[in-house]
């Protein structure tokens, strides 16, 4: 009977993982087009919850958190995208160069989700671009979330243990040795 | 019966393998090989598959033998001594029996050895050289020249004259992936951080299909390419016109739609040869107007495929590294329209 109820507990145990790992392919956007006033004239929404508002943003909508920061998968796609947008051109592998380190305590435009949302979305003075209308909004959270992991602001559940991406050097380990020519 | 209802199945069984044997012409098979490549690998194909039907029968025969013998020998008293003579008859089958599976596994591994020494053989001191790199879940595909303002850059589709020999460079970009045009030659797996070269000839003109033949994630299925093998003359033309950069757009549609993709999304990943479009993470849309497919593939390159592709591409291919892109209708259209275009 206590094994059952312990095997019981395992497998319970390993539904926890679940959420971790959850991939949206299709992740809600904005359908709202420009010319959008945003009045509503009926309470009634088809297909489940109200649209998101012109303007208004996914972690608006979720109540201020980012919407990825409890899942690993969403981090992972930011770190690729942080490669793939040249984010690291700038501010290299969180260590900063060009643009501000991003893997210490100090936060100049803010360290909540929604700060570091606009400031990749509105651009910031001294050198940060306005990414506006250039990423989705859903990838933007996606970056949000990785880059707050960079700090280590997030769960260690979902923090990335490694890069997706494939190594652009052999290691130390396998390199043969050159044999240098004096001159 | 019983038995008439095995005959059946064994007839339904046989028509249906027979039926994959026919066919167009175009079909990807390795059963019409359109050059030496495939040619051998298709002799040594019916070689081993003679030999297993062969021995599949023979096999049956046996069993179906010794299953009749058996019930004959279950009337008769056990025989607790058993007969010298008859053992040294059984060993004696055994061991010829044994000899002939050896020669010809043999013969199997020494096909095979030479089959793949030829594949090794094709060589030439002016082929055309093409590079082909693996994507989740696309082919990229390069033209290299010396000079590299005319390097041609494409996607998911190769263009090769018919009768030249072909220098395949190959790498990966993500994952492993396994480069397979069964009409031209066998697999070849694409190793990420490795590269490695595949010579190969077609000698027949027509549009190939070639697939991901490495489990490669979640789209793996929807990773195809076309090979177009061109009369020598119909290639150079074709790639003349590849090494050009976009045409300008000529009416204000067609403004608008270059206006829409060098301000929008698209320019986060694509390249447009001649635009501010310069990113090498999608596929590369210089001449997205002349390809077969869109989307790997996935679909014919029209301008309905195009619009639903754009607006919502995890709809048709989930998993994708396309996000979906919502924009007016007026825009869609004049980026469709922009794209068939460049041609």
């Amino acid at each position: 009977m206590r094994v059952m109820a312990m095997i019981a507990a395992m497998a319970l145990l390993l539904f926890a993982a679940c959420e971790r790992e959850r991939r949206d392919f299709r992740t809600p956007t904005s359908a709202a087009s420009p010319g959008d006033t945003g009045v509503e004239q009926s309470p009634l929404h088809p297909g489940g919850g109200p649209p998101l508002k012109p303007g208004e943003s996914e972690s608006e909508a979720n109540g201020g958190a980012g919407p990825y920061e409890y899942n690993a998968y969403a981090v992972a796609e930011g770190q690729k995208l942080y490669m793939a947008f040249n984010c690291v051109g700038c501010h290299f592998h969180g260590g900063g160069g060009i643009g501000s380190p991003l893997m210490d305590a100090n936060w100049i435009y803010g360290s909540q989700p929604q700060n570091i949302h606009d400031t990749i979305v509105e651009g910031r003075p001294n050198g940060m671009p306005s990414f506006r209308g250039r990423i989705p909004d859903y990838q933007v959270w996606q970056i949000v979330a990785y880059v707050r992991s960079m700090s280590g602001q997030l769960p260690p559940t979902v923090r990335p243990g490694r890069s997706d991406n494939m190594n652009i050097k052999k290691p130390e380990q396998v390199i043969p040795s050159e044999h240098p020519q004096q001159r | 019966m019983r038995a008439s209802k095995y005959l059946r199945w064994g007839c339904f069984a046989a028509v249906a393998m027979l039926s994959a044997c026919g066919g167009r012409q175009n079909q990807q098979t390795m059963l019409h090989p359109v050059g030496p490549m495939s040619g051998r690998i298709e002799s040594l194909w019916w070689f081993i598959f003679v030999i297993a039907v062969a021995v599949f029968v023979i096999v049956w025969i046996f069993l179906a033998g010794a299953a009749a013998k058996r019930k004959v020998q279950e009337q008769l008293p056990p025989d607790v001594y058993p007969d010298p003579s008859y053992e040294q008859k059984l060993l004696r089958r055994v061991m010829v029996a044994t000899g002939i599976t050896v020669i010809v596994l043999f013969a199997i591994l020494g096909h095979s050895v030479i089959t793949s020494k030829y594949m090794n053989s094709l060589q030439s001191k002016n082929p055309v050289s093409i590079q082909v790199y693996g994507h989740q879940w696309w082919w990229e595909v390069q033209y290299p020249n010396p000079d590299v303002s005319q390097w041609v850059t494409t996607a998911n589709e190769i263009h090769v004259p018919v009768g030249v020999p072909v220098v395949l460079q190959t790498g990966s970009r993500d994952v492993i992936h396994s480069f397979w045009a069964p009409n031209i030659h066998g697999k070849r797996d694409l190793i990420p951080g490795q590269s490695s070269a595949l010579w190969f000839q077609v000698d027949k003109e027509g549009t190939y299909r070639g697939q991901c033949a490495e489990f490669c994630g979640h789209q793996h299925a929807h990773m195809a390419f076309y090979i177009v093998a061109e009369t020598p003359e119909k290639f150079q033309a074709w790639l003349e016109q590849q090494k050009k950069p976009a045409p300008e757009p000529s009416n204000d549609v067609l403004k608008h739609g270059k206006e829409v993709l060098e301000k929008g999304t698209c320019v986060m990943c694509h390249t447009v040869r001649g635009t501010n479009a310069g990113s090498r993470l999608g596929p590369d849309l210089t001449h997205v107007g002349s390809r077969l497919s869109i989307a790997a593939g996935t679909l014919p390159n029209n301008a309905g495929s195009l619009g639903g592709w754009i607006s919502d591409p995890q709809a048709i291919k989930p998993g994708v590294r396309m996000p979906p892109n919502p924009m007016s209708s007026e825009d869609l259209q004049a980026l469709v329209a922009y794209l068939q275009s460049l041609k």
